[in-house]
């Protein structure tokens, strides 16, 4: 192949100019702000301070993350525990089944997560159809306060991002090898065991790669706490995003993003290797 | 095995109850001929109606089909050609591009939407229109890469290669050859984006200024005040939209494979 091919430098030219102007830069510059001052007329002052990092660690703030975090965690665990088996009974159903069921799981996920989360509260609100039910099936006396607490905000995430938990679970359990189940169980296993020894390890990228889906935008997912915590709840994205708007202190908002950013990496890297683990470990 | 049978396919129908139950319950109420009660009274256009009365909420509806053409377009351009530069050439610096790539598409949209705002302030740019455009822009290339890539990897090469033999320039050869071969995972990309673009909130919320209203974000002031049947009938019809373009996009990808 040509070196010089008009083509060629063409498109990797703007390709590579759109993701280091776009994507890196920006990043670089959240980088630089978080280690600077808050400004006055200008939203950063040059000078150089690790503040903002020290700040996070304050008690408010980090109340503030710990929640945040318990709250994905939770949406994660919830996502994982509910969409594994799901995935895996997709994977059992007759084959012409599975194009229409999986498109199922995948229309909620391109419809807008607003109009979803909007949708949940219209369920929860005091007079709204849970309450009805649980009223008609005389099971409460009087409605429930479901809106605006924490279970309402997970109930949210986990409705926001449960196909994108079941989508990368349903990739790995399709392409599972039978035969490796079937040879398990010749050589007497039984379900715990081929669960834990074979199914387990050899889906695990999966399981990553669903709560890495999920984990990460629950810390972020702000108008999910907006519509269904109220003022109550408050994320890391929520943090960020008054740092932004109403406090006006750039730098330490910018500090929380790195920090999200961080997270991401440890979360990316742990994916690389199971994903690599997984792959030493399956047959040619 | 029966009975198991069928406690699987009950676990499956409460799961996609769940998927569908809210969504369900929206649509039904955007018809309900009541404002603020939930009891069932008879079918009406009224909310829907009154959507059309309100030329702020056209102008948003507007505005996001325009960048949502718009940066579809570009991203599908730059994305398909990101994709077959990925594909078929070895060049410096592939893997840190490939890299930025994944970390885009994994990045919270919260983070992409503050690095981009510093950026956009930075540059000391006004944030409405434009910014908006780069911004969606860059948030849908990684899929629009991924989708036609998906379609590259099942892909005859020598096609291109008997096409250069005859005498073709690169250009000509991909022009001619590939992208026909590549066109319906390009549409479905175009139509990802377009949907991606609709639908976002959180990058949208940060890049945009009072000049330049969207959709979402209208809905997001909306509903953050309460829930009217107005925002249903709105939900209703983005949800419509968006499924018309998705089932569009699967008709485009099945074709011929």
């Amino acid at each position: 192949m040509r070196i010089r091919e008009p083509f060629k430098l063409a498109a990797v030219g703007v390709i590579g100019f759109w993701l280091m102007a776009f994507a890196l830069l920006p990043n670089l510059l959240v980088a630089v702000a978080s280690l600077l001052e808050r400004g006055g007329d200008e939203f950063v002052a040059p000078i150089l301070t690790l503040d903002n990092y020290r700040r996070l660690l304050d008690l408010l703030y980090l109340g503030v993350l710990l929640d945040s975090l318990w709250l994905a965690a939770a949406t994660t665990l919830l996502c994982l525990l509910l969409g594994y088996p799901f995935a895996y009974l997709l994977t059992r159903m007759p084959a012409r089944w599975r194009p229409l069921l999986l498109l199922l799981v995948i229309v909620p996920f391109w419809t807008s997560s607003l109009v979803r989360t909007y949708a949940m509260v219209i369920l929860l609100q005091t007079n709204g159809w849970l309450n009805q039910l649980l009223l008609n099936l005389g099971w409460i006396a009087e409605p429930l306060e479901l809106l605006y607490t924490e279970p309402a905000v997970i109930a949210g995430m986990l409705y926001a991002l449960l196909p994108f938990m079941i989508l990368p679970l349903y990739a790995v359990l399709e392409k599972l090898d039978r035969r490796l189940i079937e040879a398990a169980r010749d050589l007497g296993a039984g379900r715990v065991t081929i669960f834990r020894r074979i199914i387990l390890p050899l889906t695990l990228p999966g399981i990553v790669a669903g709560c890495l889906l999920t984990f990460l935008p629950g810390l972020g997912m702000f108008y999910v706490a907006d519509l269904l915590g109220g003022a109550r709840t408050m994320l890391v994205g929520n943090l960020i995003r008054d740092q932004f708007l109403s406090a006006r202190d750039w730098p330490f908002g910018a500090a929380a993003s790195v920090l999200l950013t961080v997270l991401m990496g440890l979360l990316l890297w742990a994916y690389y290797l199971s994903a690599r683990r997984a792959n030493r470990g399956a047959l040619p | 095995m029966k009975p198991r049978g069928a406690i699987q396919i009950a676990y499956l129908v409460l799961i996609y109850g769940f998927l569908y139950l809210p969504i369900l319950v929206l649509i039904v109420y955007s018809f309900n001929d009541a404002k603020y009660s939930l009891e069932w009274r008879g079918v009406t256009w009224t909310w829907y109606r009154n959507l059309l009365d309100d030329p702020d909420l056209l102008q948003a509806a507007l505005n996001s089909a325009l960048i949502a053409a718009l940066s579809a377009t570009v991203a599908t351009g730059i994305g398909a050609l990101a994709a077959v530069a990925l594909h078929r050439y070895e060049f410096f610096g592939k893997p840190l591009l490939q890299g930025l790539l994944f970390v885009l598409m994994m990045t919270p949209d919260i983070v992409m939407g503050i690095a981009l705002l510093i950026l956009f302030a930075s540059l000391s740019l006004p944030l409405g229109f434009w910014t908006l455009l780069l911004a969606h822009v860059t948030f849908n290339i990684p899929f629009v890469v991924v989708t036609v890539l998906s379609r590259i990897s099942g892909f005859d090469r020598h096609l291109l290669e008997a096409a250069r033999d005859l005498g073709a320039t690169e250009f000509q050869a991909v022009r001619h050859v590939v992208l026909p071969l590549l066109m319906p995972a390009v549409a479905a990309g175009w139509l990802l984006s377009f949907t991606l673009s609709m639908d976002d909130v959180m990058v949208s919320f940060f890049v945009t200024g009072p000049t330049f209203e969207i959709l979402p974000l209208k809905i997001y002031s909306m509903a953050r005040l309460g829930v009217t049947p107005e925002i249903n009938a709105l939900c209703t019809l983005m949800l419509g939209a968006t499924l018309i373009l998705i089932l569009i996009a699967q008709l485009l990808l099945r074709e011929r494979t």
